[in-house]
């Protein structure tokens, strides 16, 4: 393959990569126990979540094998997991690495799921909370088509539309509460009238009882 | 004879289980899992299995019980 | 009355657990040392295990598991024994009466059971905010230190004074992690741990039995009570009586002899029997003996020796309802049904005392009470649902009149049943 062709598909897998990222995310935080949508089974968004972060995988994958093999600027294997080791573009090429590192964390750590405790598992899929803003920050701070409008339209887009999902999903979590509340409030009041007499027994009155 | 176990401690009433085994697991009005006592006919295995797996707080497991405990 | 609930104690039993002297060394004149092995014996806790089997001693604490069974479960090196002092149920006052005046008896019973399990610590719960019972505990141990009478060391730890905290999980559990919450154990044969090592709890009460059958053997135990139910039971009377308190009487011993131990000042409208989670008793069943043979005919079980006594003129459905709220306001919080469950039942209960029911009052509590049961990590809920069940069916005429629209008119009046105030721990 050319070196054009080369850069031109970590280019274009680049730009797809954050789109089925930013997809991931959106589907992951509209995901709650809450709200039940008519005739849409939480089980399918579940599912339709993990297979989109497969692809977004995949097409991460091919963005980077192409940005190595593309002999015009120089990325060694290593530089794509241990960051800021690049001669090319040090810095943005690092973050891109991190980015990677943090995908690779939550995408091991769900295949092991059943192995960990829920908290663990919990704790490192949140990773993706860090993931998905540096992933962004890399595709506009590499700057190749970050100028272009298109692609600052498609970053708005993508930067609004999770914002939304994150909003939405702090405000259902927040109404739902944590499940030790009672459900509703207790009119216990009604029903206990000032001064209740306390039936403790005092001075328990025990020793032998016996009948004969 | 596999029988389905939840673990009332770790549900958060997502309901995935209801909605891929309907046969045999149906929600409150809470939306809290009732499982029916039956033993698990085979055609369901699957189903109940995938359910297990797919369960966000991995509440359900299958136990084997042998004969009619 | 049963023949069998009352033959005569024998000449030769003396078998009491109540009025033996408080101090070490009256204790010790009174009832004799303490039978533990000399050496490390794995025959030796044959014996107690088959002794413990012979007696027949169930527990105490509500569940009435056979003890000897339990403690064939925990026999691995290096566990600890607790002693659940816990006594969340507010009804009952055995438990406190015990650890205050029969220390010793508990703390031998349980290092009769460190000794047959190879435990290496003895823990005794008392909730925080109980403090005289922990300083008269503090006070035996001290005693027993002092005069070497204590193999293995005990020590007093102080849980949460929350209902659900006298769980033997969730007392396990905060012995290992501070969290006092139950854990959900479908399979029963697995034993408790804290952290890595096997745990055996046991309610007080089960334990001075147990310092009683090693010394008195398993025939003295059995030469009280009734064949099926062995033994004597510690129970709490109060309510609508003049001298509420704890009486020590025979396992199946009818109710009504119980309760008039304690002078009736009221015509007795119920009982409540086995404690804020039991179950209900109407006239037609005052004379039943206070054991689960019997009380499982009614859908009760004896649970904690607790029975309170309503009066006639008083409300069931309203001391019910009353009950019902606090009951759902003390469960753990863990599993949907009871968070959910427990206080929309107890609004409906508010809703029939208060005489403003809807129609579809009835069938939305009797849906609820089944699909709450049994699905709770612990019996918590189980214990609410019973309980409800039983007010239902005994209070049958109060349900109707309140279904007419006519509110109680004793609602208002001061309630009968003790609650405490939540002290939120």
């Amino acid at each position: 393959m050319s070196s054009t062709a080369l850069w031109y598909s970590t280019r274009a897998s680049g730009i797809v990569a954050l789109v089925l990222l930013t997809l991931t995310m959106i589907l992951g935080l509209i995901t709650t126990n809450r709200i039940r949508a008519r005739n849409w089974p939480g089980f399918a968004q579940q599912e339709i979540h993990r297979r989109i972060s497969m692809i977004a995988m995949v097409v991460v994958g091919i963005h980077v094998l192409t940005s190595v093999l593309d002999t015009y600027v120089n990325i060694s294997w290593a530089a794509i997991v241990v960051p800021f080791t690049s001669s090319y573009a040090r810095f943005w090429v690092g973050v891109g690495s991190i980015a990677l590192d943090l995908m690779a964390a939550v995408f091991v750590s769900s295949i092991l799921r059943a192995r960990m405790r829920p908290s663990t598992w919990r704790a490192v899929h949140w990773l993706a909370y860090l993931c998905w803003p540096v992933a962004l920050a890399h595709t506009f701070g590499m700057g190749t088509d970050a100028g272009e409008p298109w692609v600052m339209v498609l970053g708005t887009l993508c930067v609004a539309s999770v914002g939304a999902a994150l909003l939405w999903r702090l405000r259902a979590t927040g109404r739902r509460g944590p499940v030790g509340q009672q459900s509703a409030p207790s009119p216990q009041a009604q029903l206990e009238p000032a001064g209740a007499r306390n039936l403790e027994p005092a001075g328990a009155v025990n020793g032998v009882r016996r009948d004969a | 004879m596999i029988r389905i176990t939840i673990d009332p401690v770790a549900c958060d009433a997502y309901g995935y289980c209801a909605e891929l085994l309907p046969e045999a697991i149906s929600l409150d009005e809470w939306g809290y899992p009732i499982v029916n006592g039956a033993p698990l006919p085979p055609g369901l295995v699957a189903a109940a299995k995938r359910a297990a797996r797919d369960c966000p707080r991995r509440a359900i497991t299958l136990r084997e019980k042998k004969g009619g405990s | 009355m049963t023949p069998s609930a009352c033959a005569p104690p024998k000449e030769t039993s003396h078998y009491q657990l109540l009025g033996h002297p408080t101090d070490l060394a009256g204790h010790l004149r009174t009832l004799g040392p303490l039978p533990l092995p000399a050496t490390d014996g794995r025959a030796w806790g044959d014996w107690l295990l088959r002794a413990l089997q012979a007696s027949g001693l169930s527990g105490r604490g509500g569940a009435g598991f056979p003890t000897s069974v339990k403690l064939d479960l925990a026999r691995a090196g290096g566990g600890i024994v607790v002693v659940n002092g816990m006594e969340s149920e507010p009804a009952s006052h055995k438990d406190t009466v015990l650890l205050t005046t029969v220390p010793h008896l508990v703390l031998d019973g349980a290092q009769l059971m460190a000794a047959a399990c190879g435990a290496s610590e003895v823990l005794v719960c008392v909730p925080a905010g109980r403090d005289r019972v922990a300083d008269a505990l503090s006070l035996a141990i001290a005693e027993r230190r002092a005069q070497s009478h204590a193999a293995t060391p005990e020590v007093v730890v102080r849980p949460p004074a929350r209902f659900v905290a006298g769980e033997e999980s969730a007392l396990a559990r905060w012995i290992a992690t501070g969290l006092s919450l139950p854990s959900f154990r479908p399979d029963k044969g697995v034993p408790l741990r804290i952290g890595r090592r096997r745990a055996l709890v046991h309610n007080a009460e089960t334990l001075a039995h147990v310092g009683l059958i090693a010394r008195h053997g398993p025939d003295a135990f059995r030469s009280r009570g009734i064949p099926e139910e062995p033994g004597t039971t510690l129970v709490t009377v109060s309510g609508a009586v003049a001298l509420p308190g704890v009486v020590e009487v025979d396992r199946g011993t009818p109710l009504q002899d119980i309760v008039a131990r304690s002078a009736p000042v009221d015509t007795i409208g119920a009982m409540l029997v086995g404690g804020y989670g039991g179950t209900w008793v109407g006239p037609p069943d005052f004379e039943m003996p206070y054991a689960s043979i019997s009380l499982r005919t009614i859908g009760a079980s004896a649970g904690v020796g607790v029975i309170v006594a309503l009066g006639a003129a008083a409300c069931g459905i309203a001391e019910s309802a009353r009950l019902a709220h606090y009951m759902a306001g003390q469960g753990a919080g863990q599993c949907g049904p009871c968070v959910h469950g427990l206080p929309a039942i107890a609004t409906d209960l508010t809703r029939l005392a208060q005489g403003r029911p809807d129609p579809e009052l009835t069938e939305r509590l009797l849906r609820r009470l089944t699909q709450v049961e049994g699905r709770g990590a612990c019996r918590h809920p189980d214990g609410v649902v019973g309980m409800v069940r039983s007010a239902l069916r005994v209070f049958a005429a109060d349900v109707s009149a309140h279904q007419r629209g006519a509110p109680c008119p004793q609602w208002n009046d001061a309630p009968q049943l003790y609650l405490p105030r939540d002290t939120g721990g």
